[in-house]
């Protein structure tokens, strides 16, 4: 998952599944989740921060978070490339716990695990402030595509925009 | 005929406990108090036996101690700290007897009867525990006699053990404030020509009686031993800990495990006996070369089910080296917390539970601190409306309810070039040229006066949503009172 409305798309999806969620980053972040923008999406008590001291412990957390089934989705931001072995035991621990587990990762440094790669940017348009452009980049199983969505806020879903009515 | 044994009381009283205790840490020379704020003076509390040498007192200001006594020196007073200390002593005391109670605020009460030739006597008895205080830097005081109030008046105002047998004898000599009268009785028997005990002892009782009431002739009688008085001992605070040897040393993680179960098992059941659960939990384990290692489990929440804290142990006990073998395993709950029974409900309690023990093994990994949760706060700034908190020690609490829309990601303030009320058409930020598409504000927020706060120095802030022509969403702000432009946050 990347580009810059990457967050709003992992909070969709957290909305979308119910439940807890873990939010996983490193310590040295500096920009903060704000719970009062978030409440659009989903209840703030319902998300869990950790802060980790290195990306090894930030996977290492995940891989628990994920195979512990406690939680629906595990969102961890990494900031180095993720290799084979770390994906595939991250595949395995989300097929173990049942979770979704979402990396947020800078532009261009996916893992080659990954079954999915998105990448989000928020769309400007004269009317509406919410529409965002999905592009899937990567896709073990089927095909890439473009999809414009815009977010409704009172049935906490995305809905799809046809390209024509952007 | 045999009438059971003679009852015996022993009376310790530390007339200097605080400055004694203060002094054994740091030692000095010299004339010495510990100050203490009362009567919305500062006022010297305890004092050791130099600066009583130099004419000061309990009680007086400090101000007054200090031009007395130039060279004084003080240190602030903790009388919490010096009760923490007595029950210390207390614990010590139990050495002599199992039946030791606390005297007020400095002095203990032991009841000695019958383990008193076990230390060749009883004046052996009080040499030995006034030798042990006095070499550990107390300045003790110790009386023996039939009954507390014997006992009492003997460690305050006499010295030494008072026979078996007649107390009147014993503690007559001594001035009626032995009795543990308040001052003011004491200054008004004196005043009737009754100084002394034994004075007391022989005026007619029916008189004394209407003009004090029942309470000066309690004391004498419960003195005299008349009148029963008991020694109530405190209980000795519940030991949560239990530890198993072992005929042959062990080193495989499942044997270990295997072990820990067992010591859990009774861990537990001694917890759900005090209705506590452990917050934090010790497993010490000795090697056969007489190396330990220590496994410690700090819990998301109080916890006294074997069951559930069990596997919570395998990660540290995965990490032990178990050298040669381990022989001793010790389980202690450092930590204990109140846990009451509750009603259970089958329907939500097992996600609960699942993620409470997910946090303790992230816990073991990253610390229980690193794991947070937000707190609505009450607050109109921003940065200030909710806080981060422990997740291990707080519940989730609902009740965020943004009036306006707020960014999903929040930052220090970055400037950006702009001026004028209105936001600028183009500008730059994090190396990216943007072009204001739309923008929706102002919304004006002001400062909390009341707060101090490095970032809102510049005065109230008007916000804007600003909708880029190439897609990001900012949130902006500008100050009229300093005027600038900035972005502390973004939307999507």
């Amino acid at each position: 998952m990347c580009g810059a409305a990457a967050f709003s798309f992992a909070f969709g999806l957290a909305a979308r599944l119910g439940g807890q969620s873990l939010w996983i980053r490193e310590s040295w972040e500096t920009g903060k989740i704000n719970p009062d923008g978030i409440a659009d999406f989903i209840d703030p008590a319902d998300l869990l921060l950790c802060h980790a001291d290195s990306q090894r412990e930030v996977l290492a957390v995940a891989e628990e978070a994920l195979r512990s089934g406690a939680v629906t989705l595990v969102v961890m931001t990494l900031s180095k490339p993720l290799g084979l072995t770390e994906g595939r035991r991250l595949q395995l621990a989300a097929r173990d716990g049942n979770a979704v587990g979402l990396a947020l990762i800078p532009e261009g440094m996916g893992s080659n695990a990954a079954e999915t790669r998105w990448r989000c940017d928020p769309v400007f348009v004269s009317r509406d402030s919410t529409l965002l452009k999905w592009e899937l980049i990567k896709n073990k199983s089927g095909t890439l595509g473009v999809w414009y969505v815009r977010w409704d806020a009172a049935s906490r879903r995305f809905a799809m925009v046809s390209p024509a009515g952007k | 005929m045999f009438d059971g044994m003679q009852r015996r009381v022993v009376s310790l009283w530390f007339p200097r406990l605080a400055s004694d205790r203060a002094l054994r840490s740091r030692p000095i020379e010299g004339p010495f108090v510990l100050t203490l704020k009362q009567k919305n003076a500062n006022r010297v509390y305890c004092l050791n036996a130099e600066a009583e040498r130099q004419g000061l007192h309990a009680g007086m200001p400090y101000s007054d101690a200090r031009a007395f006594c130039p060279d004084l020196r003080s240190r602030v007073a903790d009388p919490q700290e010096d009760l923490r200390f007595l029950h210390v002593l207390r614990r010590w005391a139990t050495q002599y007897c199992p039946w030791v109670g606390l005297e007020d605020a400095e002095g203990l009460v032991l009841d000695v009867t019958g383990s008193v030739h076990l230390f060749g006597g009883e004046e052996a008895l009080l040499a030995e525990m006034s030798g042990k205080l006095q070499r550990a830097g107390f300045e003790v005081r110790a009386g023996l006699g039939d009954t507390r109030g014997a006992a009492w008046a003997l460690a305050h105002y006499g010295a030494g053990v008072a026979p078996t047998g007649d107390m009147l004898c014993a503690i007559g000599a001594l001035p009626v404030a032995a009795l543990r009268l308040e001052a003011r009785e004491t200054v008004a028997l004196q005043r009737l020509g009754l100084r002394r005990v034994s004075d007391l002892a022989a005026a007619a009782r029916a008189p004394l009686t209407r003009r004090f009431g029942p309470g000066v002739l309690r004391r004498l009688d419960q003195a005299l031993g008349a009148q029963p008085e008991d020694i109530s001992p405190l209980a000795e605070a519940p030991h949560y800990g239990v530890r198993i040897t072992l005929p042959e040393p062990i080193g495989l993680v499942d044997d270990v495990m295997a072990g820990t179960r067992r010591l859990l098992e009774q861990l537990c059941h001694k917890l759900k006996a005090q209705e506590v659960g452990a917050r934090i939990l010790c497993l010490t384990l000795d090697r056969v070369d007489h190396d330990s290692q220590q496994v410690e489990l700090r819990l998301a929440r109080p916890l006294h089910d074997p069951g559930r804290i069990l596997p919570l142990f395998e990660r540290g006990v995965s990490d032990i080296d178990a050298g040669f073998g381990i022989e001793r395993l010790r389980l202690e709950a450092t930590r204990v917390e109140d846990v009451h029974a509750t009603q259970m409900n089958h329907v939500s309690a097992g996600r609960k539970d699942q993620l409470e023990d997910l946090i303790t093994r992230i816990g073991t990994r990253i610390g229980l601190d690193n794991i947070q949760r937000f707190l609505p706060a009450d607050s109109h700034i921003p940065e200030r409306s909710f806080t981060l908190s422990s997740a291990a020690y707080c519940e989730p609490q609902s009740g965020w309810a943004p009036a306006r829309p707020r960014p999903l990601l929040l930052f220090a303030p970055e400037p950006i070039s702009g001026s004028g009320p209105h936001p600028p058409q183009r500008f730059r930020w994090r190396r990216m040229a943007l072009t204001t598409g739309r923008a929706i504000g102002p919304e004006r927020i002001c400062p909390e006066w009341w707060l101090e706060d490095e970032n809102w120095r510049s005065g109230l802030r008007d916000y804007w949503r600003v909708e880029t022509q190439q897609g990001r969403r900012l949130w902006l702000f500008h100050t009229p009172q300093a005027p600038g432009w900035f972005v502390q946050g973004e939307f999507t």
